[in-house]
């Protein structure tokens, strides 16, 4: 192939200027990286879900029961539009772990008699199911195994309607029923705390009275099938079994969890990632452009030599593409690179058996196509202007930059600056739109910064909201019974018990209209002053006499207002229809919250004073005892100790957003220093002769720098407060993303976001401010008083 | 002659960038006096400007003496240069080397506002004959004009030197006969020892002494004992 003498030019003049060449191309890698990074995590996980859930044959429908017998299971498959049924036995059991003080809990569900669940598959991970006809060989699910360092062989008691049992693990499992594996009445999932055991039907059914019967069914649908209908004749076959209503997947605990991760995941990787892809194209657009510019001469030098506009402009359009071309395949590489990564991080934090990894074409094409466009366009947009002049002219030196006094000149501060700080505020305003881009460069990578950066900060917000200011309780107790509100006292004379409230926790459906959600409503005392709701502003508020307080989010869903009345559907004992208004809208960012008082809830329910659950505060020098205590206690079914469930859940949270953050802040800070290493290295080309005339003058190395390095810093000091602006303009958007039922972020930007965000980027400042220092020093004072300009 | 400002010992400057090293100066041995006008003429590549550079302090030369009032030049490092420029050089370039952003003031206190003693600009720039427009930017004047404001600049610190090369290389006849006239207004009111590197002709008739170069190396030094005044050269 010939290489023409145009091409050796367009080699060596990128090998000439490697430094810039490659920063630029880091910066349209970092944002090529982050959309593919983040859509190929998401796609890829949403995809791993979407196969683990088909190959598993994770169920549609959910429904339990009091005691359904055995022969209502045809009869569920008799339903128009079921394909499977699956009838299980499922309890909650209070778990005792040796060497563990704190109680923990579990799920017991029963296999089939023969063979393995055809629905919510098992993905058997060591050790084998267990013998049919034992009666103490169980299956743990795999986080609680790891969580406990459980393997097959170890053994664990179990409270089993009130007998302690011993039970040998010979298996770990997982099931797309259980990718988050929740405790009642927990907020996030404790691994180590919670457990899911899978035991023989023959077991389940001698402990818990149930031969012949079930209370848990699970269904798969056909594809034809229409989902409301089927659970109508599913709830109308259970409903004289003590059936509660059923549920679709996306009230399934799990699934619900885990699609709200998904949806944060989804929403920061269709959020923040294109943000990222524009401010690079913007900056590649730019930064181009203006290397272009500086080549004026040249091209006028070509052009007089006869080459074609086209020729001129097809070589600059090379030079743009291929900075762009390199950057690309970074970028995709990395992106690919890191996104696998990234998706093998949350596989494993979500447990899944196995990896799909989906990247789209698309993406690529995308993410590549608008990098390219950015360049060309760019490139084009300089060549023009240099292609339009006569190549005399275009050769000739130009004319000295006009500038003119303006009206700040008159000003006497002014009259006392010293001529190089005139020098660089006139540059600053001689060049109004090229001083604006780079300060919207240097401020659009602090605005990526702040909001990558301030995720962490709403978390911490949230958790101070829902575990200091909410649910002050240490520990909460669920009973598998109603009891008496004597349970109040009963509690309160446990060891370290320092004050106790009763509440209730019932299931119900809220409806209002079309519009309906399945929770639990909360009951509190009057007068409670453990658990403290809290009104939109996040003032306290008691709970209200009459009528049910509503999160805003609740709110939201059933579509009411203050004042405006809700159906309540009780699941529970008489299964009573109530109507009640909404008295008032409460702040709260984790799940979905209903809340009345105690006692009308026990006259509405008809039930007496009965209660559920109860609150405590504790002495934490004592707790050791209380949790021997309620470990003993029968009627029991769960503890949720808060302590441990704040850890946990800002480990989860943190852990799941703080992969991603991590990755952004890294890629943002590659944009920062790219953006002012190149705005400063033009400027340096731009410059190189009016510095050199003041070496010449007798102005030190450093009088020199501090011109050019006073004109960064000034852009730097401006774009600081313009991209802490722009960054909590793209947390609002980011918070919105991030709004679900389980989870609603709230919009905190704390001071140390806003100063790391501007750290980074001043750091990058000073990284580019030396580069650019050691090229000044080096400048060659002849060369550049020799030459014209 | 009076006292001498610079003496030169068979310096010699090799540029060694590429396959075969450039010899630009071969052994130049030269006096400059207090106070006197001397044209270095040659043509390019004699080696004029090479000198120039090296008495101006920004190179050095490769082997060989420049003692400028009795201290050795080639000993000193980039920082001492440096305060050697700022303190006792003028230059003068033939493309004026204004910085755009300042007005003819401006560019001249630029220099003035790290000088020891210098004059006041508008001192400096009514001895170009440019006081009436001090205030404009390089932009909006003519390029003999500029010419006189880098000479304004060079000369307001009161050097002991100024260096010009190729004053009106870049000037028609007319505006270079006015950027001649102020450089000697320049010599004979502050005495300034003033070199001039041109490859006109006709200038050598305005200087006290004319030195020839040819292939790195001085081949004559004449003494012009009939200097002409600027208004009387034409070329």
């Amino acid at each position: 192939m010939l290489v023409t003498a145009l091409d050796k030019k367009l080699f060596r003049d990128l090998m000439h200027m490697r430094g810039q060449a490659i920063a630029i191309a880091l910066v349209i890698a970092a944002g090529v990286a982050t959309l593919i990074l983040a859509t190929g995590a998401y796609s890829s996980l949403d995809e791993t879900r979407r196969t683990y859930y088909e190959r598993y044959r994770f169920a549609d429908i959910f429904a339990q029961a009091r005691r359904a017998p055995d022969y209502l299971k045809e009869k569920l498959s008799q339903i128009p539009g079921v394909s499977v049924v699956e009838t299980r036995i499922v309890f909650p059991v209070l778990l005792d772990i040796e060497g563990m003080n704190a109680p923990a809990s579990g799920q017991l569900i029963s296999l089939p008699r023969y063979g393995a669940p055809v629905l919510n598959g098992l993905f058997l991970r060591s050790g084998r199911m267990p013998d049919p006809n034992r009666d103490d060989e169980i299956i743990v699910n795999e986080p609680f195994a790891k969580a406990n360092h459980f393997q097959p062989g170890s053994k664990l008691k179990a409270i089993l309607n009130g007998r302690k049992r011993e039970l040998t693990i010979v298996g770990v499992a997982l099931s797309p029923e259980f990718i988050y594996a929740l405790a009642p009445g927990e907020l996030v999932p404790d691994d180590k705390r919670f457990g899911v055991l899978w035991i023989p039907h023959e077991a389940a059914a001698g402990a818990f009275d149930l031969d012949g019967a079930f209370n848990d069914v699970s269904l798969k649908l056909r594809r034809d099938a229409v989902a409301a209908e089927v659970m109508e004749r599913v709830d109308t076959l259970l409903e004289p079994f003590g059936g509660t209503d059923a549920y679709a997947r996306k009230d399934q605990q799990s699934y619900a969890f885990l699609n709200t991760e998904l949806t944060q995941l989804e929403a920061m990787a269709y959020v923040i990632p294109p943000i990222f892809l524009a401010v690079a194209a913007f900056l590649l657009n730019m930064t181009l452009a203006r290397i272009i510019a500086l080549e004026r001469e040249q091209i006028g030098l070509l052009k007089a030599l006869g080459y074609k506009r086209v020729t001129i402009a097809m070589h600059y359009i090379k030079f743009a593409g291929l900075i762009a071309v390199v950057g690309i395949l970074i970028g995709f590489a990395g992106g690919t690179w890191l996104g696998r990564g990234l998706t093998r991080l949350y596989a494993e934090f979500y447990h899944f058996p196995f990896l799909v990894y989906l990247y789209s074409f698309k993406v690529y094409l995308a993410a590549g196509g608008i990098s390219m466009a950015a360049a060309l366009i760019g490139a084009l947009r300089a060549v023009r202007d240099a292609v339009n002049l006569p190549p005399a002219v275009a050769m000739a030196a130009p004319v000295p930059v006009r500038y003119k006094q303006t009206w700040l000149s008159h000003f006497a501060l002014i009259k006392r600056l010293s001529q190089t700080t005139r020098m660089i505020l006139r540059h600053l305003i001689r060049y109004p739109l090229q001083s604006l881009l780079t300060t919207m460069g240097i401020a659009s990578s602090v605005a990526l910064l702040v909001s990558s950066l301030f995720t962490l900060d709403s978390i911490d917000f949230m958790v101070d909201v829902t575990y200091f200011r909410t649910m002050r309780q240490d520990v909460s107790v669920t009973f598998n019974e109603i009891k008496s509100l004597k349970v109040v006292q009963e509690m309160q004379r446990l060891p370290g018990v320092l004050n106790a409230e009763a509440g209730r926790s019932v299931p119900v459906t809220m409806r209002n209209g079309a519009r309906s959600k399945r929770l639990a409503l909360s009951a509190l005392p009057q007068g409670g002053r453990i658990q403290q709701l809290l009104s939109k502003e996040l003032n306290p508020v008691a709970v209200p006499d009459t009528g049910v307080a509503l999160t805003e989010k609740l709110a939201e869903i059933l579509g009411v207002h203050l004042g405006d009345r809700i159906i309540i559907e009780v699941h529970y004992g008489q299964r009573r229809r109530l109507e009640q208004p909404v008295t008032a809208i409460l702040q709260g960012y984790l799940g979905l919250g209903a809340y009345m008082a105690l006692e009308p809830m026990n006259a509405a329910l008809g039930d007496g004073r009965a209660a559920s659950t109860a609150n405590l505060i504790v002495d934490e020098a004592k707790i050791d005892q209380l949790y021997a205590k309620l470990k003993e206690m029968p009627s029991v079914s769960g503890i949720t100790l808060m302590k441990k469930s704040l850890q946990i859940f800002r480990k989860t949270l943190v852990e799941n957003m703080n992969i991603m953050t991590m990755v952004y802040v890294v890629l943002s800070s590659i944009i920062a220093f790219g953006v002012v290493y190149n705005s400063a290295r033009i400027q340096l080309s731009e410059r190189g002769r009016e510095l050199a005339s003041l070496r010449v003058l007798g102005f030190t190395r450093g009088e020199v720098s501090q011109i050019l390095l006073g004109e960064v810093a000034i852009l730097v000091a401006l774009a600081i407060p313009l991209g802490w602006i722009m960054g909590y303009g793209l947390a609002v958007e980011i918070a919105q993303g991030l709004d679900t039922e389980l989870f609603r972020m709230p919009l905190i930007v704390s001071r140390a976001t806003y100063t790391q965000a501007a750290l980074v980027v001043i750091a990058a400042a000073i990284f580019s401010a030396l580069v650019i220092k050691y090229r000044i020093d080096r400048l060659d004072l002849i060369a550049v008083l020799k030459t014209r300009e | 002659m009076t006292r001498v400002v610079f003496q030169t010992e068979s310096i010699t400057k090799v540029y060694d960038t590429g396959a075969v090293p450039v010899h630009a100066l071969r052994g130049v041995t030269l006096q400059l006096f207090a106070g006197e006008i001397a044209v270095l003429l040659g043509p390019s590549g004699s080696g004029k400007s090479t000198l120039l550079n090296i008495l101006g302090g920004l190179d050095v030369a490769s082997s060989g003496k420049v003692i400028f009032e009795g201290s050795d030049l080639s000993a000193m490092d980039e920082g001492a240069l440096t305060e050697y420029r700022r303190h006792h050089i003028g230059f003068v370039f033939q493309f004026y080397n204004l910085i755009p952003s300042l007005t003819a003031r401006e560019n001249v206190a630029l220099v003035t506002e790290i000088a020891d003693n210098p004059m006041h600009p508008e001192e400096a720039l009514d001895l170009v004959g440019l006081k009436e427009r001090m205030d404009h930017f390089p932009a909006e004047m003519s390029g003999g004009e500029q010419q006189r404001v880098a000479i304004a600049r060079a000369v307001a610190k009161r050097p002991k030197v100024l260096l010009c090369d190729e004053p009106t290389g870049a000037l028609d006849s007319k505006t270079g006969i006015q950027v001649i006239e102020a450089l000697i207004t320049v010599n004979v009111e502050l005495g300034t020892t003033t070199a001039i590197i041109t490859h006109n002709a006709p200038i050598k008739d305005i200087a006290q002494r004319v030195i020839y170069f040819h292939d790195g190396q001085i081949v004559r030094v004449a003494e012009n004992e009939h200097r002409l005044a600027p208004s009387e050269l034409d070329w």
